[in-house]
């Protein structure tokens, strides 16, 4: 796209900007479009599996009620509490918000469709993720309040817990690809196995990707480890004291952060924006459809998770990070890297 | 352009974060201008060319070392008024300190000055070598060339956080800690039995 711009008559850096700033635009703008709609699919599933009806009086099938919440907070007055710290408490949610939306930067949407294809782009990916934190402790501890606050010790708890075997679970990956880079790392798994593609279908990896499922649900603080706003107990958890826009802030971050786990197990374990079978009609596809097909996969799984999934216990998600999954994944990490020392690097 | 725009933005940041983190009065605040300061750090490095450092940087210090930075200090209770009677006290020594660091830092500028290390040139482009990505460059010198050190530096930490857990640890009798393989074992007819109990009467369990 720099390119385009500099047969326009820009000079390299003021293309390469406007290249950049079109870049952003082109993946949230959509984005923001996506997660409108899968708020929406999120209520319908949910509904179905609990055989309701979900939204349907907004739009035709209840298509526009997401924009019609939308509205409604945005009418809304902003309420702070008197005893918030004012200026902690209206960052928090931005916070939120902007870091669901940063981590998109490396995901690649189609082959070499990607905003920054960068060398260190799953460890990019790791860091935006653990920042995913502040949003929900800064809302904790600036509402002054003692629900949020519960929550944000959750919260910070949990994320750090999950990241650990996260990092273990996507070293794994690293090694078999050989490459941080996001698009690389899809380009690695065609044809992994036979005709399939993705290391999904890879023995060694599969344990893997099922625990990386489990913690991206953990990560996102989705059911069944939702404790951070578990409502029977916390009201709200951290969103208790949020109102209007800010309030709309965390969901759409939410909702945003979840997209970007749908789109990590796409991209990490089913190949991406490759099509399932390495064959050459089914390369005639688009890879941006079938990226997209395996992140709304993902997402109704996710939904399907929360809809039939009672909440964990507090010490059962504690029990689950560090003492099974963070002595699996590091035991993995060995047997991968050993089983690529012994088969594709002479000692 | 981009880049000096870039470098100033950062460089500013990071000054302006560091300073407002000694001086702020609230401890939170202290921490989350911390935070920043070192999300403006990575910031510079990746200008360098460090962008394995940089990443590094985040994941490290703002994933998780300043998150628990800032659960310890939001869980403290803490008197300003007793924070403030020490400052006299500890003054001389955060002189000396102050001044440790003064002579550290212009030691390290004259010797950069000089070029003693080929760490990285003076115009700002990084040492790597053309070629290989930083990983990469990374990864050749701590297995080869360091790798005693590097091992040595992993063995430490290792001693050092199991020596944490063994210190910390208490064995408590009174736990009841939750057996999941006892759990999955167990079966309905061992935990259920239907009983008709007459009126008035109990059920012995």
């Amino acid at each position: 796209m720099t390119a385009f711009f500099q047969s326009l008559g820009m000079s390299y850096d003021w293309a390469w900007f406007v290249a950049t700033v079109c870049g952003i635009l082109l993946i949230a703008l959509p984005l923001m479009l996506v997660v409108a709609m899968t708020i929406y699919a999120d209520r319908k599933i949910w509904a179905a599996m609990a055989l309701r009806r979900g939204p349907n009086v907004v739009g035709p099938f209840g298509l526009l009620q997401s924009f019609a919440d939308g509205l409604k907070v945005f009418l809304q007055e902003t309420i702070i509490p008197s005893a918030a710290n004012k200026g902690i408490f209206l960052i928090a949610p931005v916070v939120t918000f902007t870091v669901a939306l940063l981590a998109w930067a490396v995901i690649p949407f189609n082959s070499g469709a990607v905003l920054a294809d960068i060398n260190v782009g799953l460890l990019y990916v790791l860091a935006i993720s653990s920042l995913g934190v502040y949003g929900t402790i800064m809302a904790g501890w600036a509402s002054n309040s003692k629900y949020p606050f519960f929550s944000a010790m959750r919260a910070s708890a949990q994320m750090i817990s999950y990241e650990v075997s996260i990092g273990f679970i996507l070293i794994c990956v690293v090694l078999w690809a050989g490459t941080f880079n996001m698009n690389d790392i899809v380009k690695a798994q065609q044809g992994h196995l036979w005709i399939l593609n993705g290391f999904v279908f890879n023995p060694l990896l599969f344990p893997m990707w099922v625990m990386f499922l489990i913690s991206s649900l953990a990560e996102t603080q989705r059911a069944p480890f939702d404790l951070t706003e578990a409502e029977s107990e916390l009201v709200a958890g951290y969103q208790t004291e949020y109102s209007s826009m800010a309030f709309a802030a965390y969901w759409l971050g939410e909702y945003a952060n979840v997209l970007l786990m749908c789109a990590l197990n796409a991209t990490l374990f089913f190949g991406g924006w490759l099509p399932p079978l390495d064959i050459p009609v089914l390369y005639l596809v688009p890879g941006f459809v079938w990226f997209l097909l395996k992140v709304l996969f993902f997402f109704f799984v996710f939904s399907w998770v929360k809809a039939t999934v009672p909440r964990y216990r507090y010490d059962q998600l504690m029990r689950l990070g560090w003492k099974v999954f963070l002595p699996v994944s590091l035991g993995f990490v060995v047997v991968v890297s050993g089983y690529l020392m012994l088969t594709r690097y002479a000692v | 352009m981009i880049h000096v725009i870039a470098f100033y933005l950062f460089a500013v940041m990071t000054i302006a974060s560091g300073a407002i983190t000694i001086l702020s009065r609230n401890p939170v605040h202290s921490v989350l201008w911390l935070i920043l300061a070192f999300f403006n750090a990575a910031g510079l490095m990746i200008l360098v060319g460090a962008e394995f450092i940089a990443m590094l940087l985040v994941i490290v210090y703002v994933g998780a070392v300043a998150v628990l930075f800032l659960f310890v200090v939001m869980m403290l209770d803490i008197d300003f008024a007793e924070l403030r009677a020490g400052f006299v006290k500890y003054f001389p020594f955060g002189t000396l300190v102050a001044l440790v660091l003064l002579a550290e830092m212009v030691l390290g500028i004259g010797a950069y000055k000089a070029g003693a290390i080929q760490l990285g040139t003076p115009d700002g482009t990084a040492a790597t070598p053309a070629g290989t990505t930083n990983i990469e460059a990374i990864g050749g010198l701590l297995y080869s060339r360091y790798l005693f050190l590097f091992e040595a530096a992993g063995i430490i930490l290792l001693v050092a956080m199991i020596g944490a857990i063994v210190l910390t640890h208490r064995q408590r009798g009174d736990t009841r800690g939750q057996k999941v393989s006892k759990q999955i074992a167990r079966r309905p007819e061992e935990a259920t039995f239907n009983v008709k109990p007459e009126v008035g009467k109990g059920v012995q369990l």
